[in-house]
């Protein structure tokens, strides 16, 4: 268990496992996503009541879902760092940030686009909305504060501390809809319960939510090994890998 | 298939303007966001590997490139 | 646990506690602001601003539509099952709009208490299903969210 720990702790070792897991998740992701997008956009029924715009379910759902998960490993690395002070927990904190960042920009705008032909209209500042465009700017406040320290250690601290208060956010996205009279309607996904969504439907987004899953870990790792080169630019093992590729 | 004819694919009874702006809208952003990295990854090494082959005994600093 | 670390895990927790705890406060002194509208109890019973433009939400009263055969003016009723407003619109009402299905109005109270609505937006729930099925539940006798009729 410990040595896991060490292990992870140790870039060149974390490098090297990041790029064999990319090897595979790559393909696999992108495999999925195509898969279901076809299978959202062309094999399943309309709605009875929004008919085919309902279709841009199975990309602002599973964005959301996974833009909300990603705000826990960011905040969860964040207080890694600051309570460990593991350097590879910054690094993962600093990879997780634009990812979470575009992911919710992407459920921002397709919300937007999917509001439009059924509420009537692009915006409003209900209570989910708002706080889902809260998240945007936290994510994108954590990316604008660590490139505006020189010292990245302080920047470090400074990111930590701003993605552990925004953590209180999170659970204002997950349940705005119940706590206050908003636009947004509730979820559909429910883990205790039965969905209220037609098995039909539900299979092409559950397989849509495990590609974004999959998309954002391939983003993180792919972020991290970018992050570790530079960081350990002056190391002996990244001059090794760096005269490996120069050589052919 | 529930679409009948290409046609009746890009239109989705008038909806089709906003489920396929949506949807390239997102395959535009996952695009950018699986490019980058690799794209900075690569700009990283190239510049390292040129810099071990320039001169042996200097060090590579300030390898931080523009993003 | 280390006592430097432990120390610094304890300052962690109370800076999450301690945010969580301000934003509550913030947000349970604006309760009434973060609410996108006003049920239409709360309007009957006097509880919803008059003088400035609001939103109300609820349920389009079944058989209460009724359109103008000159102009684009409709007027509704607004139920919440407790209470009813009544709506007056003119302008272009988005698709999913309906009896029986959810939507705000957002315009001012007049004098008599009908909501001079400026814009109508359509509310709709979580559920989703094929046409099929929803009439299939509608012959066999339930509603779409699977209740007896």
């Amino acid at each position: 268990m410990w040595t896991f720990f060490h292990k992870l702790g140790s870039p060149p070792w974390l490098y090297a496992i990041a790029g064999t897991i990319l090897r595979w998740l790559v393909p696999i992701t992108l495999i999925a996503l195509v898969a279901g997008m076809i299978w959202g956009l062309l094999f399943t029924p309309p709605d009875f009541r929004q008919g085919d715009s309902y279709r841009i379910i199975y990309i602002h759902v599973p964005a959301a879902v996974v833009a909300l998960a990603g705000y826990y490993v960011m905040a969860i690395a964040g207080a890694i760092s600051l309570i460990w002070r593991m350097k590879m927990a910054d690094v993962v904190m600093r990879a997780a940030a634009p990812v979470g960042a575009a992911l919710t920009f992407i459920a921002l705008l397709t919300g937007a686009i999917w509001g439009k032909p059924t509420w009537g209209t692009w915006w409003v500042w209900d209570a989910r909305i708002t706080s889902m465009l809260i998240l945007l700017f936290l994510y994108l406040g954590v990316v604008a504060l660590y490139e505006s320290f020189d010292n990245k250690e302080a920047a470090g601290k400074a990111c930590a501390v701003l993605s552990l208060v925004g953590m209180v956010n999170i659970p204002i996205v997950y349940k705005s809809v119940d706590w206050w009279y908003s636009l947004h309607q509730p979820a559909s996904i429910k883990f205790t319960g039965e969905s209220t969504i037609d098995p039909s439907m539900l299979y092409p987004l559950l397989l849509m939510i495990a590609a974004f899953y999959a998309l954002f870990t391939c983003c993180l790792l792919m972020n991290i090994r970018a992050e570790l080169l530079q960081r350990e630019s002056r190391t002996q093992w990244v001059k090794k890998i760096a005269s490996e590729k120069g050589a052919d | 298939m529930y679409f009948d004819s290409l046609q009746g694919l890009l239109m989705m009874n008038g909806h089709g303007m906003y489920v396929w702006s949506a949807y390239l809208a997102a395959i535009a952003i996952i695009m950018t966001l699986l490019v980058v990295p690799m794209r900075r990854r690569a700009r990283l090494l190239q510049q390292l590997a040129r810099e071990a082959n320039g001169s042996e005994d200097k060090t590579v600093g300030n390898a931080r490139v523009e993003q | 646990m280390h006592p430097v670390r432990r120390q610094r895990l304890l300052l962690v927790l109370f800076v999450v506690l301690f945010s969580s705890l301000a934003i509550g406060l913030v947000s349970y002194a604006l309760r009434g602001n973060i609410n996108l509208f006003y049920p239409p109890v709360d309007v009957v019973s006097g509880k919803a601003p008059t003088g400035h433009s609001i939103r109300v939400g609820g349920m389009v009263e079944q058989g209460s539509v009724r359109r103008s055969e000159d102009s684009l003016e409709v007027s509704f009723m607004l139920t919440d099952y407790k209470a009813s407003v009544p709506v007056v619109y003119v302008g272009i009402l988005p698709d999913l709009f309906g009896e029986e299905q959810g939507a705000v109005a957002s315009g001012m109270l007049d004098s008599e208490g009908v909501l001079q609505a400026t814009e109508i937006l359509a509310k709709h729930d979580e559920n989703y299903m094929p046409p099929e099925v929803a009439y299939a539940l509608e012959n066999a006798g339930f509603d779409e969210k699977g209740k007896i009729k």
